[in-house]
Parts: structure tokens; sequence; C-alpha cells
């Protein structure tokens, strides 16, 4: 079958969630077990030349970073869904996702924060890194605020879709902001021209992780994307059973 | 444990029970939601109101089940 046509089909909420019931429990056992290896990992691996054990928080900011925007970049993708396909399962991907993204962003600095302090001597810095990243939090924020706000689900959605959109020119601004301009943050390590600069005793712990977390978000998705479409449920038995009061 | 992680190991600590913290919350509100959105479905259901496609299923069943 197509890929648009294998899409289309998951348009049926009740479809989808037989799809969840199957790819549920599988996500939570391979999570488990690559956090489990991936904390062993962590635990055998050395310490860095100059920043001694510190180095361990790096092995939940950098995944907690990536998953911030990977997150964002997947409510852009719901927000093309909403505006250009109309796809049923576009906003509930894009509403369920922002908590969730939220979370993420809020673990990349408040981790980024406790690991600035013993080796930046400052917890905070207003360069373009970090504040960006800020700006991709209040973001998170500002579109769960949008959401609740408007009650009718139709207009939340493409409200919501068009400040995905706009906010989304944020992502390249966060990716490249240690490049284009001067910041107390590390520049790029992993996914660089060039190859990535980090010993492989450190690297393989951190993609480890970075796997786990990125599956952890995965089936919180999919969890809370179930419960989305069965708040809509509730909603619109509301609506049938206030019509049939009339 | 806390001596093999140096100087530092305050910092390192807490930034491993803040994120076990936020992604346990995390876990327990969408379950606590799901227990919650359930109970309301559930609910609703016993009273009657269905979605048009379940009601079609159940009068079928009824039909079938007629003699």
């Amino acid at each position: 079958m197509p890929l648009l046509s294998q899409i289309s089909a998951l348009a049926n909420p009740t479809r989808f969630l037989s799809l969840v019931k199957v790819l549920v429990p599988v996500l939570t056992v391979l999570t488990l077990i690559l956090f489990a290896v991936g904390m062993v990992m962590v635990a055998r691996s050395p310490a860095d030349y100059q920043q001694g054990e510190t180095v361990r928080i790096m092995y939940l900011h950098v995944p907690a970073a990536w998953l911030a925007m990977f997150t964002y970049g997947i409510m852009t993708v719901a927000a093309l869904g909403t505006l250009v396909w109309r796809h049923p399962l576009a906003d509930v991907a894009a509403k369920a996702a922002a908590p969730i993204g939220a979370a993420f962003t809020f673990i990349s600095l408040f981790t980024g924060s406790l690991w600035g302090r013993p080796m930046w001597g400052t917890w905070w810095e207003w360069d373009a890194r970090l504040t960006s990243v800020l700006v991709l939090f209040i973001m998170y924020l500002g579109l769960i605020a949008l959401w609740r706000t408007i009650e009718d689900p139709v207009t939340a959605a493409r409200a919501a879709a068009v400040l995905i959109l706009v906010g989304s020119i944020n992502l390249p601004i966060i990716k490249f902001s240690v490049d284009w301009w001067n910041t107390l943050h590390q520049p790029a390590s992993v996914f660089r021209m060039g190859g990535p600069t980090i010993d492989p005793s450190m690297l393989w712990p951190l993609l480890i992780m970075a796997v786990a977390f990125t599956t952890l978000m995965l089936t919180l998705h999919l969890l809370a994307m179930r419960n989305e479409i069965l708040r809509r449920r509730i909603r619109a038995l509301g609506l049938m059973a206030a019509g049939d009061a009339r | 444990m806390i001596d093999t992680l140096g100087p530092y190991a305050g910092f390192i600590l807490a930034s491993y029970a803040a994120t076990a913290g936020v992604v346990l919350a995390l876990i327990v509100w969408i379950i606590v939601d799901h227990a919650r959105l359930s109970r309301q479905l559930s609910s609703l259901e016993q009273r009657g109101i269905r979605r048009r496609s379940a009601r079609s299923a159940a009068t079928l069943t009824e039909r079938t089940d007629t003699p």
C-alpha cells in the first residue's frame, strides 16, 4: 500500500486506537531495555578530561534538547496536516505533543543550567542558544494555552497550526545559533560536517540514551493522542446528548 | 557513589532526579487523564449515549440475535 494511503487509513481514529494498543507495549519494553542499557553505559563511561564527572549531565541534557526540537518538528508536520490535508488526527497529534515537548524543553533548560553553573560559572546567560531554547519553551506553553482558550476544536486547530508554523522558524535558529553568534554554548559535536568530535566511549552511551528518550517520547505521544481522541469523543457525545435533550 | 562523582555530585544528581521527576510526572498525568476519560466515556455509554457507528453496530447485533 502506498505511504499516503496508509496515512489516510489512519485517519480513522478507531483504527488508530487499535494500532496504539499494539504499538505501546512493544515501545514500552523497548524503552525500558534501552534505558537500562544506556544507564549501564553511562555509569561505565569515563569522566571528561576537562569537565570531569559533570559530563554525565550531557547524557540527559543533549537527548532532551534534541527531543525538544524533534517534538516541535512533529508538531510542524502535524500543523501542515491540519492546514493542507485536513487530516482528522493531525491536530490530535500536535495537541498531544505540546506538553511532552514542553517537558523535554524544561529538562533541557534545567539540566543545562545545572551543568552551566560549575562549568561556566553561571546558571544562565542571555546568549543566542539559551535564549532561543527559552523561546521554544514559551512557544510550547503559549500553544497549550491557545488550545485551552478556544473552545471550538476546529478553530483552535487552525489557530494553533498557524502559530506552530510561525514558531518553526525558531528551529533552525536554535540549531545554528552556536555558529551564527558568539555564545558560551559549545558548537555541535555530534551532527556536524566531518563527523562527531566526541570520543566513542562517550558517543555510544549518548546515542543509546538519545534513542531511549526518543522511544519514550513516541510512547508518551501515542498515549497522549489516545487520550485526546477519547476527550473529543466525550465532547461529541456530550453535544449529541444535549441535541437529543432539546 | 557521591564521592566518585567528585565535587559537583550535587549538580549531577539533581539533573538525574529532576529528569526522572519530570518524566514520572508526565507518565502519571497521562495515566490519570486516561482513567478519568475512560470513566466519563463509559458513564455516557451507560446512559445510552453512543456514537452513531457504535449504535448501528449494537442495532445490528440485536437484529442478528432476534430469532
